[in-house]
């Protein structure tokens, strides 16, 4: 079992709703994130492109922050995704640095807090909350191991790209270009 | 003897929220602190309350998830609403932040005059202010009559306030959304096919194979509906049009983004028209069977040429052809979307009607893939006598002008409370609920001007606002997670409804505003009109009459209702009879004729920007509405302030760089009152600055808005009044950039 998401940048209008979502659901203190939008224009006007990403954990196959975490707080669950155990977490900070997606943060409470892919929604059969409020279906979530599975089927017919891909971590979240 | 009123803030009251300093890590220190973890809930573990969202004007039904403890924990869309298929936008989604806000209006509040002459609010009870509302409406009715007591009203606040208004004797009332929104295309749509577009919009994005957008920036302007529809749109391979002089999130997601020269729209329309008419591109059957005028307007756009067009807009004569192509080959599966916010340059209504004419030479009005035949639910009025004759109402504030108007004119309503400017019927006194007119109304001046001439201003609100601080007597309302409020029922493809349930309790002090309006109204002898203790009566009673109750519809939250009047589209030849004078879709409007009126659009040209000024355009961003949002604490999280966007040949000419802050000036010498961040970016012509509506907020108690960004508002002091329906064109005001705070260069030149 491999968990992945895709993201369809052709739809994506960079609402920032997957923000909001992730903030209710999963209590994010104000001032800070599990997932973000970022913006990127190509070309000059009036000839230009524009791209809008929700980015998040990539939870890596090849995860530095897993690697470097000093008391075993960051580790690896079901299906790839990457956790912290807050009670465990001395707060060092090593891992946000390890990070190439700058995808952690550190919780005003004194752990590193970042997106689960709201495992304990997926346990229940259901999509981390970001998927399911999308007001453009442009975020999709799965098994990569299930070639059914929605992310398996819109990485299938599409183009996509990830992240930082010099940095050999394998990321799991995918943009459909 | 007139009462001077001018803005005062909101600062004798309450002790505001105690910030903690500690920094993020700092806390760790403190180890004999248990953490309090909260991690999420499932949602088993929840209990949901029907709502609908009144963030914006979408109203969204959705579930409020209320945890064990009594707290709003979150919102998620109903899967079984049209409005939202179950997905909210990051407002509705960010909805719990309009309960938590902190800054809420908490107690009723007087304003007070001391001694020395200064004002301030005190606190006061709901007997207290409700009684001094009451004593104030007898006052104006004795005096003036009860007409002279206007209302500005938006959503269902203002609904219940219209109510009250009714009741007592007035009908002189305005709201921003008609003639500072969408009044143009109200007139023009209803003159060509005798029918309204509604809200939501009737456009079937979701079967389209060619979507049209005129400065209408789906995806940025979060209308949920029309966003997910454009979404599947783009799934299905549908040629996407946008006309935009920015590059708009859905000119990104455009097969053909047309860079139009600001104010120059009515050109491309009419060449467009010309293609489709001299390149026999039109749906000859629908014109033939339905429409009046092809003659007169065959004639009228010979020389509307695309090379005609070129020359004013800037666009291709091929482009302008091929685009024209497009939409005459995905026909009658277009949607020429009519927009939202239409009020540009005052010639809006024949811009609207140009996309009308257009509309129906695709044959794209009653089809599949174009405007749909929406339908309602009409709820049953709650028992009550009529309501009494007015001896003038708002249609007679104009005086005659704008005779095409369909509802009151918020600029004509302050016009009137100016004792200076004349008007035979005079407004003494205003109720306000539901709108920031501060930062809604353009013209600063005049509204500063009314608001101090007028005797007495009540302002029914959940958030200390520009609007508050005008205010004689401020009523704090709950927010729409903590009342029974009208049912909705709007059009759609399906009839359907959908109903408020509290998931809390009013926080503070604050009351719903169905019992703020029946309070005053049992104070003026009206309680036939407020026959009920608790408003969820009045829902029960009209649910029962649908063939459902409260009990049901608190279970499902949205309901739908079978088709009454026929199918979604028009049967290829069916006959139709259209509600015009002519009976038929008018290209050539006789209204519009008989009125002295052009019958047919005709492009004008509009000023362009001085020497080292630039076009002011405001738009929305996803995650705010109008000025209410700003200080939402999940809302603020995603967008805390604006940015004024400069193209980087602008920024260079300038010297200008990323994050600088800049106060703006326009041509009138209005200068914002908070400086602004530049943002360098392509997105924008050189011609032109955009910048998001609704921040520059000023006043403290919005702990958060305050002070970010700046107000477009402010800058928009030339208003182009469109004849036709009083509409008042916003987009025709030039800024200029200072890099210096004004407010310190005035003290040095004193010096």
């Amino acid at each position: 079992m491999r968990y992945a998401m895709a993201i369809d940048t052709k739809k994506c209008v960079g609402c920032g709703d997957c923000v909001v979502a992730c903030q209710t659901e999963n209590n994010v203190p104000h001032g800070y994130c599990r997932d973000w939008i970022v913006e990127s224009v190509d070309g000059t006007y009036p000839s230009l492109s524009l791209e809008f990403r929700s980015e998040r954990c990539n939870h890596c196959d090849n995860s530095p922050c897993v690697r470097c975490c000093p008391t075993g707080a960051s580790h690896k669950a079901e299906g790839g995704i990457v956790l912290v155990t807050h009670h465990k977490c001395i707060g060092c900070g090593a891992c946000i640095q390890s990070c190439p997606y700058d995808a952690r943060y550190p919780h005003p409470e004194g752990y590193v807090d970042k997106c689960t892919f709201c495992i304990h929604r997926v346990e229940k059969g259901q999509n981390p909350a970001c998927v399911d409020v999308c007001p453009t279906h442009c975020l999709y979530f799965g098994d990569l191991d299930d070639p059914n599975s929605d992310v398996s089927l819109a990485l299938k017919d599409r183009k996509w790209k990830v992240l930082a891909p010099e940095a050999g971590t394998k990321p799991q979240l995918y943009f459909l270009t | 003897m007139k009462t001077r009123r001018d803005f005062i803030k909101i600062s004798a009251v309450g002790t505001g929220a105690t910030v903690l300093g500690l920094s993020a890590f700092g806390a760790k220190k403190f180890k004999w602190f248990e953490p309090k973890i909260e991690g999420p809930v499932s949602d088993e573990d929840l209990t949901p309350y029907a709502t609908y969202c009144e963030v914006c004007f979408w109203k969204c039904g959705a579930w409020a998830y209320v945890d064990k403890q009594g707290r709003i924990r979150k919102i998620v869309g109903n899967q079984n609403d049209p409005h939202c298929n179950g997905r909210l936008c990051p407002r509705g989604t960010g909805g719990v932040g309009m309960y938590y806000d902190e800054d809420r209006l908490k107690t009723p509040l007087i304003r007070e005059k001391k001694a020395d002459g200064s004002q301030e609010f005190r606190e006061a009870s709901w007997e207290e202010a409700l009684d001094l509302v009451a004593s104030k409406m007898k006052e104006v009715k004795e005096k003036y009559g009860p007409e002279a007591f206007g209302l500005f009203n938006h959503g269902n606040p203002g609904g219940h306030l219209e109510h009250l208004m009714r009741a007592y004797g007035s009908e002189s009332n305005a709201e921003p959304a008609f003639a500072n929104c969408r009044g143009p295309r109200s007139s023009a749509y209803f003159a060509t096919f005798g029918a309204y577009i509604g809200s939501p919009e009737c456009t079937d994005i979701r079967d389209t194979g060619c979507l049209v957008l005129i400065g209408s920036h789906l995806g940025e302007n979060m209308h949920n509906s029309q966003v997910q529809e454009m979404s599947q749109a783009i799934d299905n391979g549908a040629t996407i049009i946008t006309v935009d002089p920015r590059f708009s999130t859905a000119a990104a997601h455009s097969t053909h983004w047309l860079p139009i020269k600001p104010a120059t729209d009515i050109a491309l329309l009419m060449a467009w028209i010309h293609v489709l008419i001299y390149e026999n591109l039109y749906n000859k059957a629908f014109v033939d069977q339905y429409t009046f005028g092809l003659d007169h307007l065959k004639e009228h756009v010979k020389n509307m040429t695309p090379e005609w067009a070129y020359g004013i807009t800037d666009i291709k004569p091929d482009v302008i052809r091929k685009t024209a192509r497009a939409m005459a080959g995905a026909a009658p599966a277009v949607v020429i979307h009519p927009g939202r916010h239409v009020v540009w340059y005052g010639d809006d209504t024949q811009r609207e009607r140009a996309m009308a004419i257009l509309t129906a030479l695709l044959g794209a009005w009653g089809k599949r893939g174009g405007l749909y035949i929406p339908e309602g639910v009409s709820v049953p009025k709650y028992p009550q006598p009529h309501y009494p004759e007015p001896e003038w109402t708002w249609k007679d504030i104009n005086e005659g002008k704008y005779p095409l108007a369909t509802m009151g004119i918020t600029t004509e309503l302050l016009k009137a409370s100016v004792p200076r400017l004349n008007y035979k019927h005079q407004v003494k006194a205003w109720f306000v609920g539901g709108t920031n007119l501060p930062l809604a109304m353009p013209d600063k001046k005049l509204f500063k001007e009314a608001a101090e001439a007028v005797e007495f201003i009540a302002v029914m609100d959940t958030m200390p606002m520009e609007i508050t601080g005008y205010a004689d007597v401020i009523l704090p309302e709950a927010t729409y997670l903590e009342r029974y409020d009208f049912i909705r029922s709007s059009p759609n493809r399906v009839p359907n409804i959908a109903v408020h349930v509290p998931a809390a309790e009013p926080k503070y002090d604050s009351k719903p505003g169905w019992w703020i309006a029946k309070q005053i109204g049992e104070r003026l002898g009206l309680h036939d009109y407020f026959n009920y203790d608790d408003f969820s009566e009045v829902v029960d009673w009209q649910l029962k009459q649908l063939g459902t109750s409260l009990e049901e519809m608190k279970k499902i939250g949205v309901k739908e209702y079978p088709r009454k009047s026929g199918p979604l589209y028009l049967g290829d030849g069916e006959e139709f009879k259209f509600n015009t004078s002519t009976g038929k879709v008018e290209l050539y409007s006789v209204d519009f004729a008989d009125e002295g009126f052009e019958a047919m659009p005709v492009y004008k040209a509009h000023p362009e920007p001085p020497q080292n000024f630039y076009r002011l355009i405001y738009g929305r961003a996803p995650m705010h509405t109008f000025s209410r949002t700003s200080n939402n604490p999940n809302l603020w999280d995603l967008m805390s302030e604006n940015a004024v966007w400069v193209n980087p040949k602008v920024a260079d000419l300038w010297a200008l760089k990323k994050d600088q802050e800049v106060w703006l000036k326009n041509q009138d010498g209005a200068v914002t009152s908070f400086p602004v961040k530049v943002r360098v970016t392509e997105r924008i012509r050189w011609d032109s600055v955009y910048m998001v509506h609704g921040f520059g907020h000023s006043d403290k108690k919005l702990s958060r808005a305050y002070g970010r960004g700046a107000s477009d508002e402010e800058l928009i002091t030339n208003i182009a009044v469109d004849p036709i329906m009083g509409g008042t064109g916003m987009r025709g005001n030039f800024i200029t950039f200072l890099k210096d705070n004004p407010a310190t260069e005035v003290k040095e030149d004193k010096a």
